[in-house]
């Protein structure tokens, strides 16, 4: 059972990615796979390449990953509450990547943990050192997580459902952190989501995912203006919007599909309101139709891309 | 509809009973076994600082105070307060230095039995796969076997020696931490901090040890604590049938062993040692009980 079977993209320095979709649809294993966590021994990564400063880091060692994971590319996970160990402070688990990969210690390593509490606005970050996880709010602990996973300024941050736990004034503050941070730091982003209103605020670009595969990307504008494959528009459609009286929400029917028994279709063709004969007999190959617009749909024409 | 809600006010009570009040929330709340532990901290002082405390020297023997009852009874002295045994030995200094006995070997298997059962549990719970399989099965088959008869099987191969005995125990006893940690170690493993550490770029050994074991130590502590009272109880055992330490280096089993003989008529030979040993286990067993109870939920609520 493929749970990503081929997704490719391209992330430019300074940019951010939207990886949207169901649950279960392969966008949070696919970032575990950039920084080989894929869980084993259940999974295996079969196939591909990830490159990544000019080598492919499926073909790096254990320890050179290590190296890699923290300081080059990092991850924030969906829950603050057990982000943190609860038996150490605060100022112990910021240190901890500087430990294993500035080597630091003592006053500078302090200086390091200050300095990091303050970019994510901590406030008061001498006393909150001393503190323990359990005195901090779900908000202010990912932020906190931030401040870890940023200490050693990688080169890329991986969100997975930052604020998905958050409350929704918490969540635009974390984005709004997120979004400073990068700026300044010239930081790459994937923020993988199941929320448009996150990928409109702040993502450059969106890939939207389906069953393992990515079935649409474009530049976030250019996705809302034109959501060409079903799928996408589906999703759109059924965002409520405010300001319009609506007496059903618009949903998707039927279910996703079980990855275990996939057809050589489309794998979003039994709910797709616009499925042909072809789409239920094989899978559209990938399309640019405008400039950065890739689409994986029968529905349309246009150059074919070799992945 | 309308709901309405007035305030109540709570009656203020006079200082003198509010503060005997929090007193006995005080000690409620904490419901220390104070019993349990004063009779174990009692033994561990007894046992380390037996040699000087000791009234008489336990291997003395005196044939002219044979069979001497506690002093309360009609022949009995102040100067052998519990009574001698059929070798004119003060019981009571045997008792205070068979006591040194029983805490060398319970803390000593304790605390390596504890540890190797912590290793095994980290490297299966945490690497999995066919260590995590191998190292149950191995477990698997520690705990399968019946406790006291293979003890008594492996003392009578291998000598009776406090040091045999010793090793003996801690073969038998690293399993049961493993598979309960084990459990602990893969509770432990769900919480995202560990997958940050892992994405931080931290070693496996460095997870296992730094964030993972912490996390189960207050399990540790608790299974060390109910474990003494079973490796004393063993140990008492394999001493009774001669096959612990070997006399006439005084150790409670042994006591009471010798004391069979006699027990019509000087029941205190061994009744002293198995009163000692009864009391020691069970306290053991209530303090272990009440950490259980007192630690964990405390600590899942995080």
């Amino acid at each position: 059972m493929k749970a990503v079977d081929g997704v490719s993209y391209e992330l430019g320095e300074g940019e951010t990615l939207g990886l949207v979709g169901e649950s279960g649809c392969g966008k949070s294993i696919s970032c575990f796979s950039i920084i080989r966590l894929v869980p084993a021994p259940a999974g295996v990564i079969v196939g591909g390449e990830i490159l990544f400063g000019g080598s492919d880091l499926l073909l790096k060692s254990e320890e050179e990953m290590d190296r890699i994971r923290g300081a080059e590319i990092s991850m924030i996970l969906q829950d603050p509450m057990t982000s943190l160990n609860p038996l150490f402070t605060i100022g112990d688990q910021v240190a901890e990547p500087l430990q294993i990969h500035q080597k630091l210690k003592g006053e500078g390593l302090r200086e390091k943990v200050r300095e990091m509490l303050n970019l994510v606005r901590i406030p008061s970050p001498e006393v909150r050192m001393k503190e323990y996880p359990h005195q901090m709010s779900g908000g202010m602990r990912q932020r906190i997580v931030g401040g870890m996973v940023l200490a050693c300024r990688p080169k890329i941050l991986i969100a997975d459902e930052p604020t998905t736990s958050l409350d929704v004034t918490i969540q635009a503050q974390f984005l709004r952190l997120l979004k400073e941070i990068q700026h300044t730091s010239n930081l790459s982003m994937i923020i993988v989501t199941h929320d448009f209103g996150i990928v409109a605020k702040a993502c450059d670009r969106v890939a939207v995912m389906y069953a393992g595969k990515i079935v649409e990307m474009a530049g976030t504008v250019e996705l809302f203006d034109n959501p060409e494959h079903p799928y996408t528009a589906a999703l759109m459609k059924s965002l409520p919007k405010a300001g319009m009286r609506q007496n059903r929400l618009y949903a998707i029917e039927g279910q996703p599909p079980d990855l275990r028994t996939l057809d050589s279709g489309c794998s979003f063709a039994p709910r797709c309101p616009r499925a042909m004969e072809i789409c239920r007999k094989e899978y559209p190959p990938r399309v640019e139709i405008n400039d950065g617009h890739t689409l994986s749909c029968w529905l349309r024409k246009g150059e074919v891309l070799n992945d | 509809m309308s709901i309405s809600v007035q305030s109540t006010a709570v009656d203020g009570t006079s200082r003198q009973e509010s503060g005997a009040r929090l007193w006995a929330m005080v000690l409620h709340a904490r419901e220390l076994p104070l019993f349990s532990i004063g009779l174990l901290l009692l033994f561990v002082i007894t046992g380390i600082f037996g040699d000087f405390i000791s009234p008489h020297d336990p291997l003395r023997t005196n044939l002219r105070a044979v069979l001497l009852p506690p002093f309360w009874e009609e022949t009995g002295t102040a100067t052998y307060l519990l009574g001698t045994d059929h070798l004119g030995r003060d019981i009571l200094s045997r008792l205070i230095c068979g006591a040194g006995v029983s805490i060398e070997v319970g803390f000593s298997v304790i605390i390596v039995a504890g540890l190797l059962g912590t290793l095994v549990a980290l490297l299966s719970g945490y690497i999995g796969g066919r260590i995590d399989a191998a190292l149950m099965r191995l477990c698997d088959i520690v705990l399968s076997m019946p406790y006291l008869m293979v003890a008594i099987v492996l003392a009578a191969v291998l000598g009776p020696s406090k040091e045999n005995i010793i090793i003996i125990l801690i073969v038998l006893g690293w399993a049961s931490y493993a598979r309960v940690l084990r459990g602990e170690v893969l509770r432990v493993k769900e919480g995202d901090f560990i997958r940050l550490a892992v994405i931080a770029g931290a070693s496996p050994v460095r997870i296992m040890f730094r964030h993972i074991f912490p996390n189960i130590v207050n399990t540790l502590i608790i299974l060390a604590t109910l474990q003494l009272g079973m490796v004393i109880i063993t140990e008492a055992s394999l001493s009774f049938l001669g096959l612990g330490v070997p006399v006439p280096e005084p150790a409670w089993g042994s006591m009471c062993a010798e004391g069979r003989g006699y027990i019509y008529d000087a029941w205190w030979i061994a009744f002293w040692p198995g009163v000692a040993i009864m009391l020691v286990v069970l306290s053991c067993n209530f303090l272990g009980d009440w950490l259980r109870i007192r630690l964990d939920p405390k600590f899942r609520q995080i």
